[in-house]
């Protein structure tokens, strides 16, 4: 049985803990709502570059003979996977669970992986697993912009191109809502390209646009552009995912630590009235003795 | 049936404008002007000017790069970075085209092999291309005759 003493010692700081849990927790509503909103405000290009895309491949691409070398199709050898996590921890199950995903990945592959991380948490997570690491890229911060994310975009290019690696994938958490977040492992290159919406009939595309300077040139310009879009699209996600989690895991933790202080605070009422009523006794007890 | 202009960045939508007479672009082949019932287009974009002429107005933005889509009167303008001429940030470009001039410099000066020739003179250009926007926005707000 705890005493007196340490029970309204334990309360305080339970109490302490939760007014810092309650104040991550507001803080990362109110960053989550912006790193949303920024999520959502990358859609329209994202998604007009796809629609173009998916046209202009319809339009310009044999399979057989692949108009642009981010298309191509290689023999595995190597593979890379860029491995996109937060920074930080406190946000619940959300790095364990991208952290493992990316490990099941990279482990069931059969041929060797190599890791660019951006993010220190699956960065350490790589780098622990004896998993070779060959590039970095941490402290985004809490909004990451195109800018940021065009030196990635240019690594993962170069190599490619240059044939460090011969197939890439990108790992990422979906931002499905702000409770749930789902690890996703996709391939990045080469571009799969993307499929028209318009139905078959309709794809008299090619005839009728003109070109400047050639299909095969504006072909060119759009490919980096759309790895870039995918990586910052990822990135947008991985921000909107890290704050909803922190959110919600720093609320529970607040739940938790006023739940814990309501039974801490019975508890310790129950023992510091047995204390009194015993002191009661004592005085009763000896008040009587004199007496007789 | 005049053209609809979106100018979109990854990272926001920039302006979306109907009713739109004519569009100036600065594009692969050379300086571009749409107007309505322009044939089916796809081109990329050098870095420079944008204008939407619209009822006698003129919208200047600055494009650092993309690419344009015209397709049934409408003008999709997917740019890797723009804003309008009045969201410039004087300052910023000139600290960037300072910061820009100060590495060409040292890269000439031979003081500084580690500077990226190419990208500096990109920055350079991409700075002095906004302090040109901006200006040229300046003038004609303020009444002096248009060029």
């Amino acid at each position: 049985m705890a005493t007196i003493r340490q029970l309204r010692r334990r309360i305080q700081s339970v109490k302490n803990t939760a007014k810092i849990t309650n104040a991550l927790q507001l803080v990362a509503a109110s960053k989550m709502r912006r790193a949303q909103d920024r999520a959502l405000q990358a859609k329209p290009y994202s998604e007009k570059l796809r629609a173009v895309i998916a046209d202009l491949a319809a339009a310009t691409i044999d399979p057989e003979k692949p108009a642009h070398p981010l298309l191509v199709t290689r023999e595995v050898q190597n593979i890379g996977l860029l491995h996109i996590t937060p920074d930080r921890g406190l946000c619940g199950g959300l790095n364990s669970n991208l952290n493992r995903a990316a490990g099941t990945f990279v482990a069931t592959q059969r041929e060797p992986v190599e890791v660019i991380a951006v993010g220190k948490k699956g960065r350490d997570f790589f780098i622990r697993a004896r998993v070779n690491v060959v590039a970095e890229f941490t402290d985004l911060g809490d909004y990451p912009g195109a800018a940021q994310v065009a030196p990635i975009a240019r690594l993962v290019i170069d190599d490619y191109l240059a044939g460090v690696f011969d197939r890439v994938y990108i790992s990422y958490p979906e931002f499905v809502s702000t409770a749930t977040q789902r690890p996703v492992i996709r391939q990045l290159l080469p571009i799969e390209p993307p499929q028209a919406e318009t139905a078959p009939g309709e794809s008299t595309f090619a005839q009728d646009y003109i070109f400047e300077p050639s299909p095969q040139e504006v072909l060119a310009e759009l490919l980096p552009r759309y790895v870039e879009t995918q990586i910052y699209e990822a990135i947008l996600q991985n921000a909107a995912s890290f704050q909803s989690a922190q959110m919600v895991a720093m609320k529970n933790a607040t739940d938790n630590a006023n739940e814990i202080t309501r039974e801490l605070t019975l508890t310790y009422n129950k023992a510091r009235q047995e204390q009194i009523t015993k002191e009661l006794l004592d005085i009763v007890g000896g008040a009587a003795a004199l007496e007789g | 049936m005049p053209l609809t202009v979106e100018l979109i960045t990854a990272e926001r939508v920039v302006r979306v404008e109907q009713g739109v007479d004519a569009l100036i672009v600065p594009g692969a082949e050379g300086q571009l002007a749409i107007y309505p019932k322009h044939a089916a287009l796809m081109t990329t974009l050098e870095p420079g000017e944008m204008v939407i002429r619209r009822a006698g107005q003129e919208d200047a933005f600055v494009v650092t790069g993309g690419f344009l889509e015209v397709k049934n009167d409408h003008i999709t303008v997917l740019a890797d970075a723009s804003e309008a001429a009045e969201e410039i940030d004087i300052a910023r470009a000139e600290e960037a085209r300072r910061r820009a001039e100060e590495r060409i410099r040292r890269y000439r000066e031979q003081a500084d092999r580690d500077v990226d020739l190419a990208r500096a003179q990109a920055a350079l250009q991409r700075a002095l291309l906004r302090l040109r926007v901006a200006e040229q926005r300046r003038r004609r707000t303020t009444g002096r005759p248009q060029v």
